[in-house]
């Protein structure tokens, strides 16, 4: 009990003090997994929308795919991506492995189903007499469109927030593609994952408050959206 | 009564559980060794460890991390031995009573590993620590391990010894396992400091190769310690003995010294 109180006064002073290295772990955590996002947002958003208001063959073998990807772990995803960035793989010429934009990579794909999946069930719940009563009052389809995405907004926020909050609790990605390079590519996972091994607990623990706090924030924010 | 019937089902399935989880540990003693990626990924552990195991009717598991870890593992009682590579902690952690009874056991040498290409043009060096500044002079990609394990202490030593402060874009720490440390390596076109043992058993799996090693070598000697039980009483003390005993003895010492992955002998023996 002793080592646990210890431990946890030595975290909380290294966040208090706001030490450098545990700073600079957040901000590339936060750098990666919000460009990922935005990335997986730009994609999965559309896809989502598109699959939950088109009817086209194939739709529903493109929901099971979307659904089976979505539960993939990120080892899988990692593995796989590694494959085509490393020297030996057909992306190999990038020069992109252990490289923050490799973490990007892999967490928008690890991102983007989710986003895609959660907006087409926004879309699907969504009354669909928006779409008819925008165009009988002469709005074209993308015009009502629009119309759709603004009455859908909170729905769709919260399948962005819940593509964050997988992306920066991830380790799988972060540790294969990024390779956990101090001060480059060292998330707070990856971090995490390091300190423990090296026997540093508090730090560990220090990166582990700070995450445990921006995702429940996140999904603060996420109750607040629904309830609204 | 239903209630009692769906009661007695629970009862007994826990019943069937408590048995399960303890009849291996009744039948077997089970010895928890901390010990480093090195002697762990080579596979020498699968050979030495069965007759041990065999004789005593125990088992050993395994943890394998890195020097740091490991000790710290022993400082909380958490294993009962250890395995690791780091003289100069190994005798600390004995000193400051959180061990007893170390024993030299095996070494093999460190060596630095590179591209075939040698953009540091450090091939053929004698000293590793000099063609470590070499690296640093021209801003070489070098990864380190960044670990606390034996490896990363020891380059650490290395780069003190040389008054060089190893910073910048071309100093990678990544904080993995001399494994993976290798494939990063590999990967970037880089450089490392590697125990000869993993770089062996990971040479089919590689392109690097050794650009610079001392005669004689840049040693790396592990050693056995018992974690101390007067620390922690629960601790297996009789066995822990028998482990020691065993690694010495000279039945483990042929085996170790006969380990062999493509060809190549991995461990020597101390004295």
């Amino acid at each position: 009990m002793d080592y646990l109180l210890t431990s946890l006064s030595a975290a909380i002073g290294l966040i208090t003090q706001l030490n450098q290295e545990v700073l600079s772990t957040v901000g590339i955590s936060l750098y990666t997994s919000l460009t990922a996002i935005l990335l997986a947002s730009v994609l999965g958003v559309p896809a989502g929308i598109a699959l939950g208001l088109k009817q086209f063959t194939g739709r529903r073998l493109v929901l099971t795919l979307l659904n089976t990807l979505m539960s993939l772990p990120s080892v899988v995803i990692g593995l796989l991506l590694f494959g085509m960035l490393s020297r030996q793989g057909p992306l190999g010429g990038w020069e992109l492995l252990y490289t923050p934009l490799a973490m990007i990579i892999g967490q928008t794909v690890l991102a983007t189903p989710i986003v895609a999946n959660y907006t087409l069930s926004v879309i699907n719940g969504a009354d669909n007499r928006i779409m008819s009563t925008a165009m009988t009052l002469g709005a074209g389809s993308l015009q009502s469109g629009w119309q759709l995405l603004k009455e859908t907004r909170f729905g769709i926020m919260a399948a962005v927030i819940a593509g964050f909050g997988r992306v920066i609790g991830e380790v799988g990605v972060a540790m294969m593609l990024g390779g956990n390079i101090r001060g480059f590519t060292r998330t707070m996972t990856t971090a995490i994952a390091l300190e423990t091994s090296k026997g540093e607990f508090a730090f560990g623990l220090a990166l582990g408050i700070v995450l445990m706090t921006i995702v429940l924030l996140i999904n603060l924010f996420l109750n607040l959206l629904q309830h609204r | 009564m239903p209630i009692s019937v769906k009661n007695i089902t629970i009862q007994a399935l826990c019943c069937c559980l408590l048995v399960l989880a303890a009849v291996p540990a009744l039948a077997i003693e089970h010895l928890r060794l901390a010990t480093t990626t090195s002697t762990e990924n080579s596979g020498l552990l699968d050979v030495l460890l069965p007759p041990f195991e065999e004789a005593n009717n125990c088992r050993v598991d395994v943890l394998s991390v890195g020097t740091g870890k490991a000790l710290k593992l022993g400082e909380s009682g958490d294993v009962d031995v250890v395995l690791v590579h780091a003289r100069s902690k190994e005798e600390k952690f004995v000193a400051d009573g959180y061990g007893v009874d170390r024993r030299n056991i095996m070494y093999n040498d460190f060596v630095i590993l590179g591209p075939i290409a040698d953009p540091a043009g450090i091939a053929g060096s004698k000293k590793i620590a000099a063609a470590l500044s070499r690296i640093a002079e021209k801003q070489e990609i070098f990864i380190s391990r960044g670990d606390n394990s034996g490896t990363h202490i020891r380059e650490m030593q290395l780069w003190q010894d040389i008054g060089v402060i190893p910073v910048g874009d071309w100093y990678l720490e990544v904080g993995r396992g001399m494994g993976e440390v290798i494939t990063m390596a590999n990967e970037r076109g880089g450089y490392t400091l590697s125990d000869r043992g993993t770089y062996l058993a990971y040479q089919a799996k590689t392109d690097l190769v050794v650009v610079v090693e001392e005669i004689p070598g840049q040693f790396n000697s592990y050693g056995a310690i018992r974690v101390n039980p007067d620390r922690h009483p629960h601790l297996k003390v009789e066995l822990a003995k028998r482990f020691l005993d065993y690694l010495v003895s000279s039945s483990a010492r042929k085996l170790t010294t006969g380990f062999r992955v493509n060809g190549q002998q991995l461990f020597y023996i101390d004295e």
